[in-house]
């Protein structure tokens, strides 16, 4: 064997021996005089000294001599551990790394002699009169302890290795320490402690050291073992030898468990990354004079090593990061009245297939506004961007490229470069990176990122024309159109399709014009829609036709093809044909549903999440001399756009032929301004807003459909313009609201009239005059007179002088106003009988609400579900029945 | 076989091991006759069926399945700016090594092996249109006719 090998199997030991030397160091600063480490530590240098001295690398040589006496000191009880001191050693393990650098790359030593470091060494030493160990007592030790340095194993091994299972020597305890072992080791490596002295024959016993190359050839192999079995599977579905499909069946059972086996053995604890953080903490805690504490749970979560290659970096960054920023010094801790050591606590886990990492301080977090300033200063947001962000989104906006509000920038956390690095690196690796902040209290960041990236369960989809693959992960529904559905639930704005999934607007890509496929260009019967998530946005991909579900093989695309942002690699199908696996978020930055966060703030918003607030979904356009009008998009059916040549003239009205049905048209500009409606005053072809109730249709000619807006009515003021039930402010707009069934009846519609099959009335309770005329919309358009009331008084007396069926009561009716309405309500003789319909802003709301068997509660904006509820009045209009419901529409009467 | 050998036997020798020719892959394209150093040449097939790669660039035309493998497909007309193969004609698969793994290049005709003496090595003329002289590397003039020695991984680039 030549000199070669051995130098490098005495780097792989000695890189092993350093790097759970740092941590080891850090953890004596906590714990002086534990003798186990103090031993480790020792036994760590020694061995290295003594191979030093076998190569011939003096300098080194010289340099841990000293450390090794000094250790030697500390050992024995001679001296004991200062800060100073802990410095001092870490600095010694700096330069061993350095030399043993110098030795991997040139095999020699670097030439520098570390005099001064020696120097400061032995000072140290000779400070008391410490009584040194005579050789021979040090040469006991070295036989009772070090692992012998001179067997070396014998093969020629690549200097990249890892141990297939990590047994730290001298830690029986591995939980609370930085260096993890995996469960089935421990036993091992107790053992291996009190046996002191056959210590390095029985480690060497239960691992093994393998070449990572050796076990990618393994892993690849595996790979096309799953193939090949794919196919084989397919062939044997087709038969019907039963001996061929039970031996089959063994294959598939078989190299499923050999497909674990082998990615288990490249996964390594996570602990592995953070044993070197307790050393990176402190050093940063000494530089920054901050006290810093790290908590580290779940070292021992496995992931595959290159995952756990990729998110070193970002990792490391990221604590560096809350120690410089997040965590604040000392006295400015004590004033706001925190303990004086700030905490940093990593945790990692296994959920839902994916492995979860939080970063956590309880520094003084996220300075929301600072951030915001930031943005604005280096023109990364414009200032309505910038006003439309939640807390969270804002916060988060540290991960935009080029962006660092330190003041100062340090050498610690770089110039702004880090953050959205880390942000691309861990989303390289298909992870996802999050920012929780409170002001004040501290920020956690949490990584998400798959276990695995070789071999995945995938969807076999099929669009113009090809096959493509989309992976599980990023699957989260089904949906399929048919017929009418499909028209009927894609809506459109300018030119995004949107579909509306349970309340939500999701955005919709079409796969085949993201592609620039071949469209299949007959009218669609079936739409097969793929409900995608990336990040934490979701959106619809249309696809041709859905197969089935598959385990991939993820074979990377050649260099000439890596940059497509629309592919992530590519598979092999059982078939032998060769299929594409798409890049779920290339697919939707590509099609332009995942740009921006404003469109993300959209959606927020009509998830209701801020669930206080009332959010309305209105449709937005301009007729006329009205630059901005609104309808609430529940009252719309369709958006429609016809050709002049479409319309005709009937009953002296505009009518277009439509669906099997002539459709009115009523030019609304004409009706709000009081002219003569002409055709020719519209473009062709013309914008309508179709309104539909049951099997009666109407549509209104409009200038230009704005846009679609979901958003909390704030400010709401009533009109007096005929036509207008009020502005509000939408989309930081004014914005004027059309009362739709005064403009129906004003155009001569016949539409409100015919349909008036009440003689009573519903009572609208609401002391928002604004919120009053919406309800009143909803009612009016499903054929109910309306009378109103301010508030309790008044709907008393109007309950008193009319003939009402039902009233409809805001829950925010000031003093507990709605409550004693109802109570009041209830002990009227002529009104007893009473069936109550409750609606409440939210679904807490209504489980606030007291249980009762006469009640029936509904949510806010269920237009649908209120005229139901009515519904039972039309049918019975001689009864006097009064229906109570109680509705809360506009927060703002309070 | 190590390297050293294998420049041996591809290579032709004078008596003192001096390499005085080589052996190069020819094929044809568009009308004209290349060749590649046989070394960097995995293997040559037939024509296979080929996944369409959709916003690919134009010189892609797909990828292949090759025993368990996905090699890309570059078509050499649309690389060195030729116009497109006629329908009829179905190209050959050229399979080249290169550090990325095995890449192939789609040709009209594969050609024979030859043994090209040095001495017939000439460098580019400058009458050949900018994007071939690009991935030229020299070539020998043949008994009426050129062959033009394709520079393999400047092909490969895209």
């Amino acid at each position: 064997m030549d000199d070669e090998e051995i130098i490098k199997e005495f780097l792989i030991e000695s890189a092993e021996g350093l790097t759970r030397l740092d941590g080891e160091i850090v953890e004596l600063e906590k714990r002086p005089n534990d003798p186990k480490l103090l031993g480790s530590i020792f036994r760590a240098v020694h061995s290295i000294k003594g191979a030093c001295g076998f190569l011939g690398f003096s300098n080194l040589e010289r340099v841990t001599h000293v450390a090794e006496n000094l250790l030697s000191q500390l050992r024995n009880g001679e001296r004991s551990l200062s800060t100073a001191l802990t410095s001092l050693i870490l600095e010694t393990t700096d330069a061993i790394k350095m030399e043993l650098a110098s030795i991997e790359s040139t095999m020699h030593e670097s030439g520098e002699t570390h005099d001064d470091l020696r120097q400061r060494l032995e000072l140290v030493c000779n400070e008391t009169n410490a009584v040194r160990k005579t050789p021979e007592a040090v040469a006991k030790l070295q036989e009772a302890d070090g692992k012998p340095t001179a067997a070396l194993a014998g093969e020629p091994v690549s200097v990249e290795m890892i141990q297939v299972a990590v047994i730290p020597p001298a830690m029986p305890e591995p939980i609370e320490n930085i260096v993890a072992s995996p469960p089935a080791t421990q036993e091992a490596s107790i053992h291996a402690d009190k046996a002191a002295s056959d210590k390095g024959a029985s480690i060497a016993d239960s691992t093994i050291r393998v070449d990572v190359d050796q076990l990618d050839k393994v892993m690849n192999l595996v790979g096309e073992l799953v193939l090949a079995r794919n196919q084989i599977l397919q062939f044997t579905t087709r038969q019907d030898d039963a001996a061929l499909n039970a031996t089959a069946q063994r294959l598939n059972l078989i190299t499923t468990q050999l497909q674990e086996g082998v990615m288990k053995t490249r996964m390594q604890p996570i602990g592995v990354i953070w044993n070197k953080l307790p050393r990176v903490v402190r050093d940063l805690a000494t530089a920054c004079g901050k006290q810093i504490e790290l908590d580290m749970d779940g070292a021992e979560t496995e992931l595959d090593k290159s995952i756990i290659e990729s998110i070193k970096d970002p990792l490391t960054h990221i604590v560096r990061n809350c120690c410089d920023h997040g965590i604040e010094l000392p006295a400015d801790r004590l004033r706001n009245g925190k303990v004086a050591h700030g905490r940093l606590s990593l945790r990692a886990y296994h959920e839902g297939g994916k492995v979860n990492i939080e970063i956590g301080d309880d520094g003084h977090g996220i300075d929301v506004a600072r951030v915001k300033r930031k943005a604005l200063e280096k023109g990364l947001l414009r200032q309505e961007q910038v006003d439309q962000l939640s807390e969270r989104e804002a916060a988060n906006l540290v991960f935009l490229p080029g962006f660092s509000t330190a003041e100062k920038v340090t050498n610690i956390s770089g110039r702004g470069v880090g953050m959205d690095v880390v942000k691309t690196n861990i989303e390289k690796i298909g992870g996802i990176v999050d920012l929780v902040s409170q002001a004040g209290r501290g920020t956690t960041i949490k990584i998400k990122i798959p276990l695995t990236l070789a071999i995945i369960p995938g969807l076999v989809i099929a669009s113009g024309g090809e096959r493509f693959i989309i992976p599980q992960a990023s699957l989260l529904e089904l949906v399929r159109l048919e017929g009418e559905a499909v028209d009927k639930q894609i809506e459109r704005i300018h030119d995004t399709p949107v579909y509306r999934r349970r309340g939500v607007l999701l955005p919709v890509a079409y796969l085949n014009k993201v592609l620039k496929l071949p469209e299949d260009g007959g009218e669609n019967e079936v739409l097969n829609i793929v409900v995608l998530q990336a990040e934490d946005r979701q959106f619809g991909l249309v696809v041709d036709a859905i197969h089935d579900t598959q385990e991939i093989v993820v074979k990377p695309l050649g260099k000439q093809l890596k940059g497509l942002p629309s592919f992530a690699g590519a598979t092999i199908m059982g078939d032998g044909g060769v299929a594409l696996i798409l890049d779920v978020m290339g697919i939707g930055r590509l099609s332009g549903v995942l740009s921006e966060l404003r469109d993300h703030a959209r959606l927020e918003n009509a998830k209701s999440e801020n669930a206080h607030q009332n959010t309305q979904t209105v449709l937005l356009f301009r007729a006329g001399m009205h630059e901005r009008l609104a309808v609430p998009l529940s009252l719309v059916a369709r958006l429609e756009e016809f050709p002049h040549e479409r319309i005709e003239h009937g009953c002296g009205e505009l009518v277009v032929q439509y669906r099997d049905q002539i459709l009115q048209l009523i030019p609304l500009s004409s009706i709000l301004e009081n002219q003569v409606p002409t055709l020719s005053a519209f473009a062709d072809p013309v914008q309508v807003i179709v309104f539909a109730e049951e099997d009666r249709m109407v549509g209104l000619i409009v200038d230009q459909i704005v846009d679609i807006h979901s958003e909390s009515i704030r400010i709401a003021r009533k009109s007096d313009r005929a036509g207008i039930v009020g502005s509000a402010v939408v989309d930081g707009k004014v914005t004027d609201f059309l009362d739709l069934p005064a403009i129906l009846r004003k155009s001569g519609a016949g539409w409100g009239n015919e349909s008036l099959r009440h003689e009573s009335a519903v009572l609208v309770v609401d002391s928002a005059s604004f919120s009053r005329g919406v309800i009143r919309n909803y009612l009016e358009l499903a054929g109910h007179n309306v009378l109103e009331a301010a508030g309790q008084e008044d709907a008393l007396e109007k309950l008193g002088s009319n003939a009402i069926e039902a009233v409809v009561i805001s829950n925010n009716l000031p003093a507990h106003g709605a409550q004693q309405l109802v109570e009041h309500v209830r002990h009227l003789p002529e009104l007893c009988g009473l069936e109550v319909v409750v609606v409440c802003d939210t679904r807490q709301e209504i489980a606030a609400m007291p249980a009762s068997s006469r009640e029936v509660y509904l949510e806010k904006f269920d237009r649908a579900g209120l005229i139901e509820s009515l519904e039972h009045l039309s049918r019975a209009p001689e009864e006097e029945k009064v229906y109570e419901i109680v509705k809360d529409l506009v927060g703002s009467a309070k | 076989m190590s390297d050293l050998n294998r420049e041996v036997l591809y290579n032709g020798n004078d008596g003192n091991g001096t390499a005085i020719s080589r052996q190069y892959a020819t094929f044809h394209v568009g009308g004209l006759f290349f060749a590649i150093e046989v070394l960097r040449v995995q293997e040559v097939l037939r024509y296979i069926e080929m996944t369409h790669v959709p916003l690919a660039p134009d010189v892609i035309k797909g990828l292949i399945n090759l025993r368990g493998q996905i090699v890309t497909a570059i078509d050499m007309r649309r690389r060195l700016g030729m116009p497109k193969r006629c329908d009829e004609q179905t190209p050959m698969n050229m399979v080249v090594r290169s550090d990325d793994g095995a890449v192939s290049l789609l040709v009209d005709e594969i050609g024979d092996v030859l043994d090209l003496p040095h001495d017939t090595y000439e460098l580019v003329p400058d009458n050949l249109p900018a994007e071939q002289r690009a991935m030229i590397k020299g070539i020998y003039k043949l008994d009426g006719r050129l062959l033009l020695v394709l520079d393999a991984d400047r092909a490969l680039e895209t």
